[in-house]
């Protein structure tokens, strides 16, 4: 084999293997990404049946126990509200109060069905999503993302 | 005193980085020894400089010198004096201090043992080192000053973060720091080589071994991540395409890629240009993942930072190096010779497809980590991109990699002949047939390609080791004599054989918990008990525990198999007062190389508590994986060959004079 048609095996080989990374790439774009909406979102879109994240502030007093680990709770954006249930055990930092993002899907009576809980592992964490949305909204309070770290810091 | 002293010495540090980052230039360029030589002072001294700052730092939190800012936010005077030492880097302004001191010890090691590179080529690896160092010291002092004091000292500390208050993160980020900086070697040679204009087998000679240094340790410290957000994180889970994850495997990949190509550098001489162009990759991909966690820019577990200033820097940095490589590449390296010849059937031709797969593999992680923040860029939409993304696009890449993996040491190299070497591997294969055949009669349920990934396991195992049982002529000759013909081969056929093996073993143990993995999530009183995965798993009560900084209720676990009692576990949950958090420590029980995993919920007012029960077979085996790789990495870095010092090139031209 020549050099140029060595090279011209590399450069054909590479090709391949981009446009099969290219093909598996649109591919899973299609089905797998998931869209992050807060309840304010929801309340313009139509979009029952589809899986989305929903992101927002657990609401101060509507988390309710259930039998089986069944839970609860309401998800706010200083605007609205959506119910959210859940069956699991949730994270450790899962409070009131809290920023949340649920992932799961609306059914027909409004209720989020969520089958994934993510409150981060850190307490003074604020998922960005969330963060962003309530300052959008105007309800977002500088002492949320921070918690005590804002005030402990002080002046030095 | 002795923090102000450490911060005087950064500054210092700071200000050798800069002589450093110049002088041995000037001195290359004027081919002036005593001028070049400077680097091999500096760069020792730079490190000390480093060492005691961080020394400094170090002595700071042990003894709880609450009045330094990042003493007080991070730690606590009741901490054990273990996580007080490690909560040094478990915050950013001690792990970017960690980061350059890594980078120090680096540039130490090339110029105190880089005797017989050649001189031009040593100074200018140096200083290109002392670029990235001064970029990175300006950013500790100008944004990430971790020597602030308040004017008023505050009595108590604001503690570590409780999930960061482990042994596993103790070692995890040192591990992964040495693996991503390390790879900053590979970068400065691979810059200086296009400022000299030439690369040669000398050259590859040099950048294998720390191209190799760093992978092992990237490698560990990926596993070692891995496990620690396995047990602690309290999900089960040990691998969530989260993009810091993401950050620390890019680099890994294209890394890996960059070993096999160095490989066939030195040996044929061939590839040049494309090694030049992935070592300046790996390590772009290396900032990239600093950056990306640095900044703040993605929010995740791993994200501490969330200062914009800093994410600005470390994006200035990060352009300027990548941006400033790949334009010089873009120059000079149409100046570099051309290679060898080989047939695409070869072991070169191998090693190009080994490549071709990794970095490929390499962009799909690339573009499913930086989609998201592109798009919210673009059109504002948030979205995630998960798991299920990965497993659609990674997998599909990784498959023919982990088929051709046995192939490619079994070629000859310049022209190689596949049926024979599939020939040699027919025992393999039939090993792997009959893997395929035995999970498909055992197992039901799960999914469908289990089997088959289950049997590509076994190949690429077996296939490994099948070279090894060859040279050592395990099956032909008397044990004695075999055994003595496989302690004198040499180790690099070993790290070979080693390294691919264990790459199956962690496709195994991968396989088998995905597929097979049993979960119960269940609300237990005392003394209720569930079934999971065949053992009996009973509630026998709780116990109250006061720890140093935190108190915990622990709950006893009766484990029972076929009615025999085989052992108590008892995860817990610990309340940390300093910062009024939780953490749930999980059980794990190992019954050979699986194991059984409590992690608790919360308590509820009737007495009983949330319980996650998972049984999870063969999970050791991915960690045991990268161990193996590992162990395969550090005997081929010990291999006579790369100890022997790489022979000076016979002599430089008058036409390379130019080279600037």
């Amino acid at each position: 084999m020549t050099r140029r048609q060595r090279r011209l095996a590399l450069i054909g080989g590479a090709l391949a293997v981009l446009t099969l990374a290219i093909a598996l790439i649109l591919n899973a774009m299609r089905d797998s990404i998931v869209f992050f909406s807060t309840p304010s979102e929801i309340a313009t879109k139509n979009v029952v049946g589809k899986r989305f994240r929903l992101g927002g502030m657990v609401r101060p007093g509507s988390v309710v126990r259930g039998d089986h680990l069944q839970v609860r709770f309401e998800v706010t954006d200083g605007d609205r509200a959506v119910a959210v249930s859940y069956q699991g055990v949730l994270p450790d930092l899962f409070r009131e109060g809290q920023g949340v993002v649920a992932e799961g899907k609306l059914d027909a009576a409004g209720v989020f069905a969520a089958d994934t809980v993510l409150a981060k592992h850190d307490e003074t964490y604020m998922p960005k999503e969330v963060a962003d949305s309530l300052k959008q909204r105007g309800h977002w309070k500088d002492d949320y993302g921070k918690g005590s770290a804002a005030a402990a810091q002080g002046k030095p | 005193m002795i923090v102000e002293a450490g911060h005087f010495a950064l500054i210092l540090a700071l200000a050798l980085a800069l002589i450093q980052s110049i002088v041995p230039l000037l001195g290359a360029r004027l081919r002036e020894p005593a001028v070049m030589n400077v680097a091999l002072s500096t760069a020792p001294v730079q490190f000390a400089f480093v060492l005691f700052a961080f020394g400094a730092l170090v002595s700071a939190h042990v003894t709880s010198d609450f009045s330094v800012v990042n003493v007080f936010e991070n730690s606590h005077s009741l901490k054990p004096l273990l996580y007080k030492v490690t909560g040094v880097w478990g915050n950013h302004e001690g792990s970017m201090l960690l980061w350059v001191l890594i980078l120090a010890l680096f540039g130490a090691l090339v110029a105190l043992f880089g005797v017989n590179l050649p001189q031009t080529l040593r100074a200018r690896v140096l200083a290109v080192q002392a670029w990235i160092a001064s970029a990175f010291y300006l950013f500790i002092l100008a944004t990430s000053n971790p020597f602030l004091r308040f004017a008023n000292a505050p009595l108590e500390g604001r503690d570590l973060n409780p999930v960061l208050q482990d042994i596993g993160l103790a070692v995890h980020p040192p591990m992964l720091y040495l693996g991503y900086v390390g790879f900053s070697i590979s970068f400065s040679f691979a810059i200086a080589a296009l400022i000299e204009g030439r690369t040669d087998a000398a050259w590859a000679r040099w950048v294998r071994p720390w191209t190799l240094l760093a992978w092992l340790f990237l490698t560990a410290g990926i596993a070692m991540g891995s496990y620690w957000a396995y047990y602690e994180l309290g999900w089960g889970g040990w691998w969530f395409w989260d993009p810091v994850e993401n950050a620390s495997l890019m680099p890994w990949l294209s890394g890996t890629a960059l070993l096999h190509s160095a490989v066939v550098m030195e040996k044929r001489n061939a590839l040049k240009i494309w090694t030049v162009l992935l070592a300046i990759l790996t390590f772009s991909l290396s900032l990239l993942g600093t950056f990306l966690v640095r900044s703040g820019v993605l929010t995740s577990v791993h994200a501490f930072a969330t200062d914009p200033t800093r994410g600005i820097f470390i994006l200035a940095i990060l352009a300027a190096f990548i941006g400033g490589g790949l334009t010089l590449f873009a120059w000079r390296a149409p100046a570099l010779a051309q290679g060898g010849l080989f047939a695409p059937i070869s072991r070169e031709g191998a090693l190009v497809l080994n490549n071709l797969f990794l970095t490929t593999a390499c962009a799909t992680v690339l573009v499913g980590t930086l989609y998201p923040l592109v798009l919210e860029v673009l059109t504002g939409d948030k979205i995630s991109v998960g798991a299920p993304f990965f497993n659609l696009t990674f997998a599909p890449l990784f498959v023919p990699l982990l088929i051709a993996a046995p192939f490619g040491p079994l070629l000859a190299w310049k022209r190689g002949d596949v049926l024979a070497a599939a020939q040699r591997l027919i025992a393999a294969g039939v090993a792997a047939l009959v893997a395929l055949a035995i999970v498909m009669a055992w197992t039901r349920g799960g999914a469908t390609l289990a089997p088959l990934a289950i049997a590509l396991a076994v190949f690429v195992i077996l296939g490994a080791l099948t070279d090894l049982v060859e040279k050592a002529g395990v099956f032909r000759l008397r044990p004695s004599v075999s055994l003595r013909r496989a302690g004198g081969l040499p180790r690099s056929i070993w790290g070979t054989a080693l390294a691919h093996a264990g790459l199956g073993v962690t496709l195994l143990g991968i396989v088998c918990e995905t597929t097979w993995n049993s979960e119960k999530i269940a609300s237990l009183k005392p003394n209720d008990s569930v079934i999971v995965g065949g053992y009996d798993v009973q509630l026998t009560g709780f116990t109250q525990r006061q720890g140093s900084n935190y108190r915990e209720v622990i709950a006893n676990f009766t484990v029972r198999l076929d009615g025999a009692e085989i052992a108590t576990m008892t995860p817990s949950k610990r309340n940390f007062t300093a910062r009024g958090s939780s953490t749930t420590e999980a059980a794990l029980l190992s019954r050979g190389v699986s194991q059984l995993y409590i992690s608790l919920g919360e308590r509820n007012a009737d007495g009983s508590i949330a319980a996650r029960i998972y049984y999870k077979p063969l999970v050791l085996l991915i960690w045991l994986g990268a161990v193996v790789m590992v162990i395969g990495g550090a005997l081929s870095l010990s291999d006579r060959r790369l100890r022997v010092g790489a022979p000076r090139p016979a002599k430089a031209g008058a036409s390379l004079q130019a080279a600037e």
